[in-house]
């Protein structure tokens, strides 16, 4: 019963952005029952669209962990952006310079890179706020910036194909891919771009569970985000476990580059998120800062994704701007919540969690 | 007693009730705060309203002042009844209220303070010069000396609610509501409170103050008003009643706390504090130059008005003030442990029952199950398998278990949140959580503050417990009844100091008073 | 280094920061009353778009001509103020965390602009070009020079601005003096919307002269980094603006590479300064940086 409570307010504020949604469609003049048919039409079809919809999912799974786990701690980590990045390219380059290690190797050395460098672009954040008591939000995106102006600098005079026109780097080693899932999943093309890294999310989305409720250095954050003061009561170091929340949460995100690096592009290619660090705050808020709720969040978005293309193509006046303006409205909702208590609460339905 | 009673009572016979409460109920959520309160003042009086912390008379008087809305019930001023729904129709009406904690903006003047939200000038232009033009007139006629043009963090307390009183005045108030005034003044500001508040009747004004503190209700006021649970027990002209009908009235019933005990069997010195300081992040010394021992098998209470200094000395002892504040020695068992944080302390058996359970004892949110293992969390038995990191599920259900049914908290049910109990409960819980580290000492700070009387009773009988078990306890309470019967020995402390060390079971309570607020 | 200290660069330095001005000083009053304003991007997307849409339609199909940019500015006030409300009502009324409230806005403007423009103007994105004549290129600059002493005698001179400092420094004291907390936070909040918008108005119809999609590419993050920077208070803000205007045009004046005594520097260095000094300023190395204390937290009267 607690279930269905914790699913039922999700589901309330997705249905509510996709009526405004509806709305705007309506305005600008198309059908929205069409335009929505369109949308998750495309994003369930086999294999293209599941396929598609997961692949967009993997790197909103990370940074949907990414947030929640610093969310849990009482810090909002808005950098994931520049954790992704900073991660990404840190990765290709291990796959370019390492080119010569075995495949395996090599592997499993580029992941580390990603988790360890998203670690340390998540840490400076923490550390600020752990020592100077400065707010996260701002340094986070402060951040950002720097990390894409860093990484923009090094791909452009150091890694770039001389006499390229994109931005992007020299491709990293052949030993350095990981698998789509079309080579183990019959009836799934190996040109859809899903691979291990949707995996590893799996995991990852595992991984946080019992990190979080199952040990006690989870314990610890979240007893921190709850109520620091009492934290430090119980003899918790409150510096440690901000520092600790960010580290881990930068980690998280810094796997995005897994997928794209080693899974997609195979290659560092400047600007490749689409806004998976802000989306994966939406990702968290949705999935009321839970695993299994980030998961399904991540796939529900992963499908506005995949059906905000073909919307776009084939309406006359809706563009994929329409993914933006749903994602947006899911948001909103979530973040009003006291909105939808009123009517609900005298049932006793929705209960005021923490956020 | 301490101050000369009150003796000038004027009767204004022909004058309207000033202000009327009538048949005011208030809830918040399911708590009844007043329940059918009817209230009563005279003008040009100075009207107490006395009560235990929860009684709801800072409630009635905020509804008074329109600060809350009363879920039914009047107001009746001069006679008529009113419509006040926020401040702001309160302080047109001239009622005036100065709360408990101040309410004032540190980073402004005081010039900005007292005119904020009747700023004089018109809309594009700030007239302060003729705001502090009648600051200063009000500053006379009242003889609330204050400069308009200090910033608020600069002043001291004493100064502050000059200013709130200032504020009230510069708006023209008949009716002043002073709630908990003297809670956080030294004995010297008393005594020129006490002036002002006279100066003020003198003037035509009626005061209500609302306190618990029944000497001050004896010294100052014309008439006293009651609470108890949310409702009016009694209203009593002050010169016909005396402490102990304002006691009995207060809590319902005799008040005995008297805790039986043996005498206590006294061994090696647990906790020694050598010339311990502690100050504050504005330089000044919470804790001035403390030494006291407290040894295996006794209880030692510290008495003292609140904010003198007791809640700093409890923290640095349990090792929650960062050490750069801390000057002197703590030393348990013959160990230096000036410089060790909670978590040390904690696994050498020093346990610690906050004062304010909400903001330092419970994660509100989490079960009673993980509020349980809070502080041993990490170690063993409670953390388990590979590495010791992951948390032994059936470990912290039966620790959980032992505390919820050895000091009977109710429900004992692990997975409810610990928002869900009670006051009594919680406290239970939390001082479960510390009693099954079998401490060597244990650091206790208003026990039961806001806990009902069954409650109290259970947990006074288990630290007399504790003491006979051999644990050093040391004991912190403003409840004078409560630490005077439970201490076997006693310690005064005023303005930071130990001022004083007395017998409890001979000393009386005007020796006891006179230490506390006067300091000698 | 001589060639860095031209005129041109001095006047290119003004233009860029001119937007950042206007959004910076809607921002204080924001914060100034306790609300984060993460959502300056957003308003300023918004009335940059309204404002291009506006002064488009205006002069191509209602041959309005000379006043098409006047409504186009005034559209763009519009948006922001719109958009303002949906946000104060969100984060007064319903209490919503203000950072993810402000972010949903910012995510929703990347989207709502490409969405309309993809309606009316069959574009991916982009509004149609405005003809050089009804474009705005200065007014806007004097608005946000006016501004700042303006700004100033508000918030230090009139009641209006002593509630409104109140509100953010300690909403209780204020509630209990009789000052309406949710009536000067919507006050700050809406005037925030405002400024906003004709700081992204300048952007569409004053500095270039057609809409692109995220057209403020985090101008709105910058003018809450100079926010920050200039602790709150109208003339160091407007410092601060102007620095980061100067690093913005020194990094397009160099084209790409910036000559300092006889070395090159990159852009993206360049680029990095202004938020590598706000994450300085705000971790208290350059004075104390202490914000409005009740920033961020909304008001809730207590027991």
């Amino acid at each position: 019963m607690n279930l269905l409570r914790q699913l039922l307010f999700p589901m309330i504020a997705v249905a509510a952005a996709f009526l405004v949604g509806g709305i705007m469609v309506l305005i600008v003049g198309d059908s929205p029952f069409e335009a929505y048919r369109l949308l998750l039409g495309s994003a369930l079809s086999w294999p293209d669209g599941i396929g598609y919809t997961l692949f967009y999912a993997t790197p909103l799974i990370f940074t949907g962990l990414a947030v929640l786990v610093a969310l849990r701690c009482g810090l909002l980590n808005i950098g994931a952006e520049g954790q992704l990045y900073t991660a990404a390219f840190a990765t290709a380059w291990v796959g370019i310079k390492l080119a010569a290690f075995p495949s395996l190797l090599l592997v499993l050395l580029c992941c580390l890179t990603a988790i360890v460098v998203g670690g340390l672009w998540g840490a400076i954040p923490g550390v600020l706020k752990a020592r100077f008591g400065s707010h996260e939000v701002i340094n986070t995106i402060m951040l950002n910036f720097v990390a894409v102006a860093l990484v923009s600098y090094f791909t452009q005079y150091y890694y770039k194909i001389p006499g390229d026109p994109i931005l992007q780097t020299v491709p990293v080693s052949g030993g350095a891919h990981i698998a789509r899932l079309g080579k183990f999943i019959p009836g799934l093309p190996e040109r859809i771009p899903l691979n291990l890294a949707f995996i590893m999310a799996l995991l990852a989305c595992g991984f946080v569970y019992l990190f979080l409720w199952r040990t006690k250095w989870g314990y610890e954050i979240r007893a921190t985000g709850a109520n620091p003061t009492a934290a430090e009561y119980g003899g918790i170091s409150v510096r440690k476990q901000i520092i600790l929340a960010m580290a881990v949460s930068g980690a998280l995100a810094g796997m995005v580059g897994i997928n794209e690096v080693l899974g997609y592009r195979y290659r560092y290619y400047d600007g490749f998120s689409a806004n998976y660090g802000f989306t994966g705050i939406a990702v968290a808020l949705l999935g009321r800062n839970h695993p299994a709720g980030v998961l399904l969040s991540a796939i529900l978005f992963g499908m506005l994704i995949r059906g905000g293309i073909f919307v776009d193509a084939f309406t006359n006046n809706v563009t994929k701007d329409l993914v933006d303006v749903l994602q947006g409205m899911v948001i909103l909702f979530v973040a009003a919540e006291a909105l939808f208590r009123g009517p609900f609460g005298r049932f006793g339905l929705l209960k005021r969690s923490k956020v | 007693m301490l101050w000369e009673s009150n003796s000038t009572y004027k009767t204004y016979k022909t004058s309207k009730t000033l202000l009327q409460l009538r048949n005011i109920t208030k809830h918040f959520g399911a708590v009844v705060a007043n329940d059918q309160v009817n209230i009563k003042v005279e003008p040009a009086t100075i009207h107490a309203i006395v009560g235990e912390n929860g009684a709801g008379k800072s409630t009635a008087m905020r509804i008074a002042y329109g600060f809350y809305t009363a879920d039914s019930g009047e107001i009746v001023i001069d006679g008529k009844v009113r419509d006040i729904k926020n401040p702001h129709d309160a302080i047109a009406l001239g009622v005036g209220m100065v709360h408990q904690h101040f309410m004032l903006v540190d980073t402004m003047t005081v010039a900005e303070n007292i005119i904020l939200g009747a700023e004089p000038g018109n809309q594009t232009a700030l007239d302060l010069s003729r705001a502090k033009a009648e600051i200063r007139k009000l500053s006379e006629e009242f003889k609330l000396a204050v400069n308009p043009n200090s910033l608020i963090e600069n002043l001291s307390v004493g100064q502050q609610q000059r200013v709130e009183l200032l504020k009230a005045l510069y708006r023209h108030a008949r009716l002043l509501i002073l709630d908990e005034p003297t809670a956080v003044l030294t004995p010297q500001e008393v005594e020129e409170f006490f002036a002002i508040l006279r100066r003020m009747r003198e003037q035509g004004k009626t005061v209500i103050i609302i306190t618990h503190k029944l000497s001050e209700v004896l010294a100052i006021s014309d008439e006293v008003t009651v609470m108890r649970d949310g409702k009016v027990v009694g209203r009593l002209p002050t010169q016909k009643t005396d402490a102990a009908e304002l006691a009995r009235l207060m809590v319902g019933r005799e008040v005995l706390l008297r805790v039986e005990k043996e005498d206590a069997k006294v061994g090696s010195i647990e906790l020694q504090v050598k010339d311990l300081s502690v100050t504050a992040a504005d330089g000044a010394k919470r804790v001035n130059q403390v030494s006291f021992e407290v040894r295996r098998g006794e209880i030692v209470g510290i008495a003292g008005v609140e904010g003198n200094g007791q809640t700093e000395l409890i923290e640095a002892l349990a090792g929650l003030v960062e050490p750069a504040r801390i000057s002197g020695q703590i030393r348990f068992e013959d160990k230096n442990i000036t410089r060790f944080n909670a978590r040390s302390r904690r696994e050498l058996a020093i346990a610690h029952i906050p004062e304010d359970r909400h903001r330092r004892g419970l994660l509100l949110d989490f079960t009673l199950e993980e509020n349980s293992i809070l502080g041993v969390h990490y170690r063993e038995p409670i953390v388990a398998y590979a590495g010791h990191v992951f948390l032994d599920q059936e470990e912290m259900r039966s620790r959980a278990m032992e505390i919820l049914e050895g000091f009977d908290v109710r429900p004992a049910n692990p997975e409810l949140p610990a928002r869900s109990l009670s006051g009594g409960n919680q406290q239970k819980l939390i001082i479960g959580r510390e009693f099954v580290l079998h401490p060597r000492l244990l650091l206790v700070s208003q026990p039961t503050r806001g806990v009902d009387i069954g409650a109290i009773e259970f947990i006074h009988r288990r630290l007399v417990q504790l003491r006979d078990g051999g644990c050093a306890v040391l004991l912190v309470s403003a409840e004078l009844e409560e630490v005077t019967s439970l201490s076997d020995r006693l310690l005064i402390i005023h303005q930071g100091r130990i001022v004083g060390e007395v017998d409890p079971k001979i000393a009386t309570v005007e020796e006891i008073g006179l230490l506390m607020t006067r300091g000698h | 280094m001589k060639d860095l200290f031209t005129i041109a660069l001095v006047w290119s330095t003004i233009r860029l920061a001119t937007p950042l001005v206007l959004a910076a000083l809607g921002g204080l009053f924001s914060e100034r009353s306790g609300i984060i304003n993460i959502a300056l991007e957003g308003k300023m997307l918004a009335g940059a778009f309204t404002a291009a849409a506006v002064t488009y339609a205006a002069d191509a199909k209602l041959g309005l001509g000379p006043a098409s940019p006047w409504l186009g500015l005034l559209a763009g006030m519009g948006a922001g103020l719109l958009i303002a409300i949906i946000y104060a009502v969100v984060c007064i009324r319903y209490k919503a965390d203000q950072v993810v409230s402000g972010t949903a806005i910012n995510i929703l403007m990347l989207g709502v602009p490409g969405f309309l423009s993809g309606a009316f103007f069959l574009s991916s994105g982009s509004t149609p070009q405005i003809p050089k004549e009804q474009l705005i290129p200065t007014t806007p600059i004097m608005i946000a020079l006016a501004l700042v002493p303006i700004t100033w005698y508000v918030l230090y001179r009139t009641p209006f601005g002593l509630r409104l400092r109140s509100v953010g420094e300690n909403p209780e004291a204020a509630d209990a003096a009789g000052v309406s907390v949710a009536r000067m936070r919507y006050a700050g909040v809406l005037l925030a919307g405002v400024l906003a918008g004709i700081g992204g108005a300048y952007l569409s119809i004053g500095q270039s002269s057609l809409f692109t999609r995220n057209m403020t590419s985090g101008r709105g993050f910058i003018a809450l980094a100079a926010l920050i920077f200039g602790k709150w208070r109208p003339v160091q803000t407007m410092l601060a603006c102007l620095l980061f205007g100067f690093t913005e045009a020194i990094s397009i004046q160099m084209q790409g590479v910036v000559k300092f005594g006889g070395e090159d520097i990159p852009v993206q260095f360049i680029q990095m300064v202004p938020y590598l000094l706000t994450i300085i300023v705000l971790a208290g190395f350059i004075g104390s940086s202490r914000p409005p204390r009740s920033l961020g937290i909304p008001y809730e009267k207590e027991k």
